[in-house]
This record gives structure tokens, sequence and C-alpha cells, in this order.
């Protein structure tokens, strides 16, 4: 291997970082469904030709792919292996969340890269199909209790052999879904991006050399391991706990553990999940693949200027029971993945914060609150309309969390209020803040949102709901308080009812002009309250931002000698 | 008397101000220290550099950051909202993102409080039936309310006000009765477009701007009348067009990206009369390089920008894309051992090390002032004495040669290599986005620094020419000269093509060329010609981006002759099929937007009249050593003014002129045009 000097370094790792973020705008550009369009729920990358560790991965796309990508390369270097008959031009693509992670709706392709007949590295692509069969349009079904019912299954096959499509592979794909022209499209684009990046590849190499550019791939995930003992070096020896707990599967309530042991020794960094709850029946079990993605996106956040590549894990191992809801077993359900991933990264906060308190933010709101209501119109057509909501994000050493931010998984927006009710027959009575919903502390937790919903349509609609935090609340950190919980409530003859499963239901019938009204969590607050400043208390209750009544109980009433 | 055109284009260190003599073609330029925090001051200085009676100058252009200073310092007018109730947070919760994907830290403050965001009973559906009549008693109590609080502007912001505007225009009437002054804006008069974050941002954003702008803006003016100007003033908008000084203090918004977009116009126009309709700009400043793409002559205009996280514009803007590598970008070693410029920035002041104003880390500027690219004793803008070569010297020993082991003059080389990767990067990113090869493209660098690069720009991106204009430092001031006078319109449809209602279609058209036309006429510019333009954002039923489709439209006089259905389709499909490739059989058409732009065309000057005359002068001025890869050359420094037309400069070479150190690198060649440009190109004969 030759050496590589530092300048050079820095300009190939721009240069290969670019290729990967044009994959992904290629694919944005060229998407027909709105999830990689609009929320850029997708990802494109670089990863290692024999152990399939993410080498370089675009800037773009979702956070939580960085991780998992790698593991679905895995998987395609374990099928060529074992059928040994790996080409250049082959093309893989499955959607098996057991193997690949995430859920079933990620449609990933792999493709190895050749240079001089010789394998390179691979380079891969996922991107979130609108439908891919199962029970529920759109895939998500909470009531599932196996795959089968939750979408098609498909293994890591060959779409292309030698550079020659399989038209048979399309032609199954596209007999499984509702939307076959979208499905087309997507498949299309994620085509087009992985021709680009072998394009932009062969140009980089004929400039610098494969040796050149092998080395720099070698020395960015030495750079990048390098980085991150040295930011474990300089926090304290120790181990820290923290559970928490999702409120149900979806089908029976009881609260799922959700626990982690946070031990750092010198340069090295461990994460054991173990005490987290047994596989379940519902949908929020996740895949291995998944969880150690999440422990990668929960580290990339408390370390936010660390490089997209597996250097970065070299130093961290990761400890997840046999038989847990974190590595459900073939063919358990894991549509509601999201669930259980944002309790993990909430567990792995806590218990950092428990260690370096200003390296992290206190818990986000921590649920997605997958709503949709839907119905038929006059004329016989029937419409869904399907979102996610916003929370409040935690309050950080820094300032006061965010209000009614995105997800850590993900970096989608809402779309606008006004886009829905000309789509879809409703109207939001309220689309605003949640008054007292943030934790308190020294920086209080961003607040959450009131969305309440009317149905216009004449033949009424239902209403079908899968959230979380509505019995256990999002945590501060250093002392600070917990956030309000989720509340979601539906509204009857006879006055508003909350659901028995608290934040999931389905086939709530609404009539004309009768709505429902999710209430969703803020973030918990940092620091103790007795180091809030006065004139911040003032002015949150100047703004209704708090209650008067609740600063009072909370902080005492000292604020109230202090103009806001 | 000869007549004048000035353009002046304010910016954060220096007053360019670009004057036209529009009997003899003639131009002058000159440059004076930007004025803080009242802008004004240099303005007038400047053009009292260069006209001794303001009753010669027919016509004044202005460029100004004083929009995008006011927003992103935060130093706009205590503002209202009066909005429907159960949306009083919209401007808050803006569209559910975070400032940053990665650490999850950082929060927003809207610029207008939560305690001057009241709500009104109202209310609009999205099909524009109102199912709640505006309470007008609720809407004069709350503007007395936010009158007493003190607030000095006011936002009536409705929801689907887009689809109907009757509840909000009853509001707006009333507040403007009663409000004290003239900042009262309405979200539908401002924007009549679906989204209502998009909408109510801009206007609250608007009219957070207006006392601010407006009285900037009436300043400039009084002190202009008073010196016995009495030609047309008017201020350059985002979109690169111009607008009277009126339109601009009632939209003040529309300037949020002036300055920029006078550049490039400009830059497009001088390509242009050289022959080239393929450009990308790259203009580098202290603290960062925009880049922009221009295709067939035409810049590209985005629908929207956010100033800052959270603060959202919509109004169409000429698309810049920025990255943070200016002359002040430090360079540093991080904990892994790579090299990094930015995006923390010396700026221009305390600026470089070299400029001895307290800065200690080593910035791209000393990286070419240690390479001998910077003349240290004659530095750009005359503020400075002489440049100090041995504290950036050292400076660059200290935090880059020294950790990874380099001489001096190799981290200065490794600090260019890096910063021009990135620029590179930022040149080869705006060219994909388009889906255009950057190979077909030139060059054109300006600002203070962005000659110094050009080289380096050809080597990493295949572009074969780079054009260094005449007067590259003042490029945005000349655009404030060349700019036509462009009035862009927007109107919400949503409908499907099969259940349009054409005559209502007609309306908006007419509407959006009667007040172009209104507009037009009140301006007292000459226009060579008038262009209305057209365009329907559409897609087919079920995606969320939509595709601009430019309709065909016959005027006579000036009513417009609505296009039908069929003729609508067929755009559309020529449209579609232009940017994704086919279309999708079976597909339903719809329309979300009419898009109309009424253009004034303004007479253009001939740039050849910018040209050196006469012999002027092929030799040498004089020779310094400059460090190119891995040695020193010994380097010829020519007067870039005094060089005549035709002239050839084989690299290595150094071109200066006052604001601007011109670097022709070993192997490279610059050659004069007939307009005084400089064509940076491959030495003839050499591959």
């Amino acid at each position: 291997m030759i050496k590589i000097d530092p300048i050079t370094l820095s300009v190939l790792a721009g240069r290969m970082e670019q290729i990967a973020d044009e994959m992904d705008a290629t694919l944005f550009r060229a998407a027909f469904n709105p999830i990689i369009a609009e929320a850029h729920d997708a990802s494109h990358g670089l990863y290692h030709a024999r152990t399939g560790d993410t080498l370089v991965q675009g800037k773009s796309g979702l956070p939580i792919f960085v991780g998992v990508m790698a593991f679905a390369v895995r998987a395609v270097i374990e099928k060529a292996a074992k059928d040994g008959d790996l080409a250049d031009g082959d093309i893989y693509i499955f959607n098996d969340a057991h193997i690949g992670g995430t859920h079933l709706s990620d449609m990933r392709l792999v493709r190895p890269y050749y240079r001089d007949g010789k394998l390179f590295c691979y380079l891969a692509s996922v991107g979130h199909w609108h439908d891919v069969g199962g029970a529920v349009p759109g895939n998500y079904n909470p009531a599932a209790t196996d795959v089968f019912q939750e979408a098609f299954v498909l293994p890591p096959v060959k779409l292309a052999r030698a550079g020659v499509i399989n038209q048979d592979i399309i032609d199954i794909l596209l007999r499984n879904t509702r939307l076959p022209q979208s499905a087309m499209g997507d498949l299309n684009g994620q085509l087009g991006a992985l021709d680009l990046g072998i394009k932009r590849m062969d140009e980089l190499l004929d400039e610098y050399g494969g040796d050149t550019v092998a080395a720099a791939l070698d020395a960015l995930g030495h750079r990048a391991e390098a980085l991150m003992r040295s930011e474990l070096k300089e926090l304290p020896d120790g181990r820290w706990e923290a559970e928490d707990f999702l409120d149900n599967d979806g089908i029976v309530d009881e609260p799922l553990a959700i626990k982690v042991a946070l031990e750092i020794k010198g340069d090295q960094m461990t994460l054991d999940f173990t005490g987290s709850a047994p596989q379940c029946a519902g949908p929020v079990n996740i895949a291995l693949p998944t969880t150690v993605a999440t422990a990668y996106v929960a580290v990339k956040h408390i370390f936010p200027t660390l490089p997209a590549n597996a250097g970065v894990m070299r130093p961290i191992n990761v400890i997840v029971p046999e038989g847990s809801l974190l590595s459900a077993e073939f063919p358990a359900p894991t549509g509601g993945y999201t669930e259980t991933i944002l309790r993990m990264i909430d567990v792995v906060f806590s218990a950092f914060a428990k260690a370096a308190p200003t390296r992290v933010v206190a818990n986000a709101y921590g649920t997605i609150n997958a709503l949709s209501i839907a119905g038929k119109r006059a004329n016989g057509q029937p419409w869904v309309m399907f979102s996610f909501y916003g929370g409040g994000h935690g309050g950080s050493v820094e300032t006061d969390g965010l209000n009614h931010g995105n997800a850590p998984i993900s970096t989608a927006t809402i779309p606008p209020m006004e886009i829905l009710e000309a789509a879809y027959p409703v109207m939001f009575r309220t689309w605003g803040l949640r008054a007292d919903s943030g934790g308190h502390g020294a920086h209080r937790g961003g607040v959450g949102a009131i969305y309440e919903i009317e149905v216009l349509e004449e033949n009424g609609a239902e209403a079908f709901l899968f959230g979380e935090r509505g019995k256990f609340a999002p945590k501060g950190i250093a002392d600070g308080q917990d956030a309000a919980m989720n509340v979601f409530s539906y509204e009857q003859d006879d006055g508003w009812k909350n659901p028995p499963l608290v934040s999931k239901m389905r086939g709530i019938k609404l009539r004309q002009g009768q709505g429902v009204r999710l209430e969703t969590p803020g973030g918990g607050g940092y620091g103790p309250v007795s180091e809030r400043a006065a004139r911040d208390i003032a002015r949150d209750v100047a703004r209704g931002l708090v209650s008067a009544d609740a600063a009072d109980q909370t902080y005492g009433t000292d604020w109230r000698e202090v103009a806001s | 008397m000869s007549k004048r055109m000035i353009g002046v284009d304010v910016g954060g260190t220096f007053t360019d101000v670009f004057v036209l003599n529009e009997n003899d073609g003639t131009a002058t330029v000159a440059k004076v220290p930007t004025t803080r925090p009242d802008q004004s001051g240099g303005f007038l200085d400047g053009i009292k550099r260069e006209v001794d009676d303001l009753r010669d100058v027919s016509v004044v252009v202005h460029g100004t950051t004083a929009g995008t200073n006011a927003l992103l310092e935060r130093k706009g007018a205590k503002t209202g909202v009066i909005c429907t109730s159960g949306l009083r947070d919209v401007l808050e919760m803006r569209r559910r993102d975070r400032p940053r994907t990665w650490g999850l830290r950082g929060n927003f403050d809207p610029v207008v409080d939560r305690r001057n965001r009241l709500e009104v009973p109202e209310r609009t559906l999205a099909d524009g039936s109102i199912r709640t009549k505006v309470d007008l008693d609720a809407v004069r109590a709350a503007a007395q309310t936010l009158q007493s609080d003190g607030c000095e502007a006011v936002a009536i912001l409705f929801a689907n006000a887009y689809a109907n505007p009757a509840n909000e225009a009853a509001a707006v009437a009333l507040v403007r009765e009663i409000w004290p002054n003239a900042h009262v804006s309405a979200s539908h008069e401002i924007l009549p477009e679906i989204r209502e974050f998009e909408r109510f941002s801009t206007t609250a954003l608007n009219a957070y701007l207006q006392p601010e702008i407006s009285g900037y803006l009436g300043r400039l003016e009084t002190a202009l009348r008073d010196g016995g100007f009495d030609g047309e003033f008017m201020i350059v908008q985002s979109n690169g067009g111009v607008m009277a000084v009126e339109t601009a203090c009632q939209l003040p918004v529309r300037t949020a990206l002036s300055g920029p977009a006078a550049g490039v116009i400009a830059a497009g126009y001088i390509a242009g009369s050289a022959g080239f309709d393929n450009v990308i700009t790259g203009d580098m400043g202290g603290t960062s390089f925009d880049v922009s793409l221009i295709h067939n002559g035409q810049s590209i205009l985005s629908p929207q920008t956010s100033i800052d996280f959270g603060m959202v514009v919509r109004t169409p803007m000429i698309e810049i894309t920025t990255i943070g590598a200016g002359g002040g970008s430090i360079a540093w070693v991080d904990k892994g051992g790579l090299l990094n410029i930015g995006p923390q920035s010396a700026g221009s002041n305390p600026g470089p090390v070299a400029y001895g104003l307290g800065n200690d880390r080593p910035t791209v500027t000393d990286a070419n002032v240690v390479l001998g690219r910077i003349d240290p004793d004659n530095p750009i803008g005359g503020k400075l004495e002489r440049l100090d070569v041995e504290a950036a010297s050292n400076a660059i020993d200290i935090h880059v040669g020294t950790p990874l082991g380099l001489t001096t003059l190799q981290a200065a080389e490794a600090i260019l290599t890096v910063a021009n990767s990135r620029m590179a990067g930022a040149i080869r990113l705006v060219g994909i986005e388009r889906g255009f090869d950057p190979k077909r493209f030139v060059f054109m660098p300006f600002g203070g620094g962005g000659a110094l690069h050009a080289g380096a720009m050809l080597a990493q991106t295949g572009i074969a020419r780079a054009i260094v204009p005449r007067y590259p430092g003042v490029t945005s001031a000349m655009g404030c000269v060349i700019a036509d006078m462009r009035q862009d319109f927007v109107q919400t449809i949503n409908t499907l093509v099969a259940t349009l209602d054409e005559d209502a279609l007609a309306r908006f058209m007419q509407s959006h060329v009667d007040q172009g036309i209104t507009l037009l006429d009140a301006s007292r510019t000459k226009f060579d010609s008038r262009v209305l333009s057209f365009e329907l954002d559409m897609a087919y039923i079920g995606q969320t981006h939509t595709v601009s489709v430019p309709i065909d439209v016959a005027v006579t006089g000036s009513r417009v002759v609505v296009p039908t259905k069929m003729q609508i389709e067929a755009a559309f499909d020529v449209a579609y099929e232009a940017t994704f490739g086919r279309l999708l059989s079976g597909g339903v058409r719809r329309i979300l937007n009419l898009r109309s732009a009424v253009t004034g065309k303004r007479p253009k000057f001939d740039l050849a009249s910018l040209a050196p005359i006469g012999e002027g002068s092929v030799a040498a001025v004089s020779h310094r050593r400059v460090h190119f890869g891995t040695q020193w050359h010994e380097t010829a420094i020519y007067d870039r003014l005094n060089l005549p037309v035709g002239a050839v400069i084989k690299g290595p070479a150094i071109l200066t002129q006052p604001d601007t150190t011109v670097l022709i690198e070993p192997e490279l060649q610059g050659r004069v045009d007939a307009f005084g440009n400089t064509i940076i190109e491959q030495q003839e004969g050499a591959v």
C-alpha cells in the first residue's frame, strides 16, 4: 500500500464525498415518489470491497442510513461468495429488513465497482418506495404480527448480470406493488444514480490512479478512527446506565424496556443493550442491523463533526442481547422501527449525559406520530391523508431546545397545512405550539405542537394513529425535568375520547364536523430549574409558552419581580 | 449636456460606483469605504467623487445589502402579526426543520415575538369558500393593541388567502385606515401563493424590513434630490431586475439578494458581449465564494431562499451557491491530521494575518501573500501601507507546516490546493445539479480575489478558458446600470387542466400585465422594448414537484389572449419531457401556479467603450519572485489597464490593477480581447 500525503488526502476526501452527494442529487431529482423527492428518504455511498464497511457516504441522505447500508453490502458479499459468480456489471436488489435493516419499504441496490478487472469497492443506493405490497397501502400496518402482513419480501437477488438487466425481476417487483409507475420511476432513479457513481469513480481513478485512491480510502478510515479515539480519550472512564420504555407494541398493553449500559475505557466505548425487552408480537421490533446503525446515529449526534465512515465505529463495541426486540428474528414485524430507534437514541443520550452532560442535548419528543385520516368522497373516490408530526427538541448547555423540530433520525419537513387542506377534505382548527410541554430546567426543552384537524367530508372518515411517548415522558438531563407526554384525543357524539393504547389506534370513526387532536411532547430540560434566569422565565410566561401557574410551581415566584 | 447613468453597489467593505456617460459611452469607476451604520454617507461620497453636478445624472441604480444585513443582524422594526385563529405560531413552527442535521443543537426566534402575534376570528377554506367571515372589530382591537405595544409595522396573515383574499383584504383595508404609517403588509398582496409558512414568512419579513429600508432609501433619495438630482432612482431586486424606489419601499423583501444579483447580471452581459453564452461566475470575497450559472445568456432563478435558519423569503431570485472559502477563510489541521479551509473566517476585519489587525491564524490570502502572488507593497483597496509577509509565514508554519511536517512554502501551496479543490467542487456541483457539464462553460471570476484562482479552476474542472472582466472589482455596480426593469407576479390556481376556469386564468394574467405595465409607465426610464412572459407550475396529479411550463401568450395591445387547454397540455408535455425524459401515459395534468413577468428592456451600452484605447504598453513594469508548484519563478508584472487590445501575455505573469490581481500561471496565457477583458487559456502550442 502506498503512503498518501495529507494534501492529496484532503482533496480526495472532498472529491469522493461529492460523488456520493451527486448520487443523492441524481435520485432526488429523478424519483417520482415524494418520500424520496421531498423527504430525502434515501442514501448513497461507497463501501469496502471485502468487509462492506462504509467508506464514504453522501451528506444529504437520511441519517439512519449512514450506518445501515454496510449491512446491505455485507449481505450481498455473503450471497456472492456463496454463489461464486460475482461479475463486473452485476446489480443486486433486495428489501429484506432482517438482513439489511430498517423496514421493507427501503429498496436497496448494490453494485460492485471493478477497476482493471479487479473488484475495487461497492456502490449502493437505498430509497423508500411508496408501496411494496402487504396488507396496508404504504406498508404501515400497526397490527402486523409478521413481515408478510407488512410487505412483499425480496431477498438479495441479481437485478443485472454482467451489465444485462434481468427483466423477470422487474416484472415480479411491479406485480407486487399498488403503484407500479412510482416503483419503476424510483428504480430508474436508483439505477441512474449508480451509473453516475461508476462514471465518476472512473474519472477519479483515471486522474489519481487506483492505488492512490485505495490508499486514501484506507487513510480516511484510520483518520476517522483516530478522531473517535481522541474524542473518547478526553472523556472520563466509567460505566453509566439508562433505561426508558416504549408504551406498548400496539397489540398487548405492556411497557417494553430499552436499556443501555455505556462504558468508556481509555479510547474505547461499549454500548450494551442487555436488559432490553424480549422480541414482541407487534411491529416495534427491529433487526440487528438497525440496532447497530442506530448506535451509529446516536454517536454521530454526540460527535457531529466526525466523518461518515466505518472508522468511527471501530473503537465502539455494540452488545445486543439475543432474543430481544433489538435483534428480532425473521419473520417478526418491523414496520414501526422508528419508535424503537428513537427510544434507543434517547437512552444513549441519557447515559452519556451522566458521563459528560455538556456533550449531549436532553431527549427530543421521541415519536413520529404517524397519523392517517382516510375516507371516501361523495363521488366514491377514496382519499388518505398520511403524515408525521413534529415536537420539541431537548435543551442543551448553550440554549433552550428548538420548538417544533423533526425527529433525530430524519431530516424530513412537514407538508404545509394549505397543501393538505387543498388535497383532502379536512381543516386544521389549530396548528400551533403547545404551552407547558417543554421540560423545565436551566435551559428549557423546546415545546411540542397542537394539531387539531376537523373532517369536512359529509361521508365522515376513519383515523389511524401510530405514536409513542403517551406513558413515558421524554427525559431531561443534568437534573433538567421531563417534558409533557403525547396526548391523542378524538371527538365523538358524546365528547372527546382517548385511545385505550394511548397513542396507537385503528379505525376511529369520525363524522363530518368531528375532529382529532394531537398534542405532541416537548423536549427534556437541561440543568436544574434553580439555575434558570428569572428573565427567561418571565419571557416564557409573557409569550405564553409556560403558564404562570406552572412557572410559580416549578421555579418559585421570583420571576414576577422581573420585567420580561 | 451629457447625461450620466450611475450604478452604486454597497458591499461590506467598499462602496463601488460605476458612472456611464450616455453620450460618448465612456465609463469611470470609483471605490470608497462603506460607511456604517448608515450606508448613505459612502453612497453619496462615491457619486460625488465622479460627478460634480447631480443635475447631470439621469439615472441612479442601487444594489444594496441593507435588506440582507437587517435580516441577518435582526435589525428590522418591531413588528406585529394579525392572523387566523389557531395559526399564530406558523412563523415559529416553520416547516418542522432543524438548524443542522447532526447534533440537535440550536433554536429559533422568529422576527415577530409571540406576544405580538394576535389571532382574530376568520376562516377561508382551501376551495376559497368563506367559512367564518372576518370579525373586523377583533381586527381593529388587535391593530390597536399592537400599536400601543410599540409595533412600527404589521403583517396580516390569513389562511388560504391565496384562494380567496376577501377576508384578508377587508382586514388590511381597515388596518390601513387606522395604522399611523404605511408599513402594513398583507399576505395575498405580497405572495398570493399556496403554502402558508412560506407566504407568512415572506410577508412578515417584508413588514419587518419596511421601516428600515424605506427610511434608508428615503434618506438617499432626499440627499440626491437636495443635490439637484432630477432623474430616476431605482433599486436592484433579487431577481436581477430593477424596480422604482417607491416599489422597493413597499416590497423591501425583494431586495434580499440585490447586491450579488447585480454582479451576475453584469457577468452575463460581459461574457455574452465577448461571445460566451454559457458562463459559471465565481465571486470570491472575504468569507465566501459565490458561484452562479448562466445558460444560453439566462441566469437561473430559484423560487426562494433562506436568509438564515427559519427566515424563508419566497420571491424569484438569481440562484447563487455559496461555500465558505473566501480570502479570509482560516486554514487549520484537525485532530485526525487533515488540512481544512473554513468555515471559520477572519473576514476583512481583522482579516488575514498579513493585515496585522489582530488575527494570528493563517488564511487563504496569507498563502497567496507568502507565495508572492499578492504584492505586499501595494495592498488592494489602499487601506494598509504594506502587508506583513513574515507574520503570515509564521502563522502558516505554526498552524499548518509544523503539524503536517511541511516547509512554509509547501504548507502555503497546500492551503491553496485544498481551497482550490473546494472552490472547484462548488463549480462542479452547480453545473451538475442543473444537469450541465461544466466543460461547456467559461469561468468568470470577479470580486477582489477570484482572478488569483482562475488557473486552478481551469485545471481542476476541465473548463477551457476563464474571462476576467476589465473591472472585476466593480462588476456589481456595473450590473446596476445594465439590469432591465422587471416585475414578477404569482397566483395559485390549483386546478386540473380539465377543470380549468379559462376566464379566471385570463383575468389573473391581465391583472399581472396591467400592474406590470403601470409600473413601467410610471418610471421615467427609457425602454428599448417590453417583454411579457408567463409560466405555469404544473405536474401530474400525485406528484409534488412541479415543472415550470413556459406558455406562449398572444398579446394584442396590452390585452392577453388566454391559451386553450390543449395548448397548455401540449406545452406541459414539452416541458415535462425535457425535464424527466419521458411522459406518463394516462397521467392527469394539473396546474398549481401562474407566474408572470413584465420586463422593460433598458438600453444597453457598448462594452467596447470600456476597452483600452491606443498603443498602451506590453512591457513589464517590474519583476518579482512568485512560487508555483515546487519552485520560485521570476515573474513579470504588468499594468493590466495599460495593456492594449490583442496583447498576449504568457505565464508566469501577474497583471495588476487597483482592485484586483490577475494571476497567469506557467503554461497559461492572458489575451486582451476587444472589450479589455483578459481571456486566460492554454498557451498556443502548449498541450
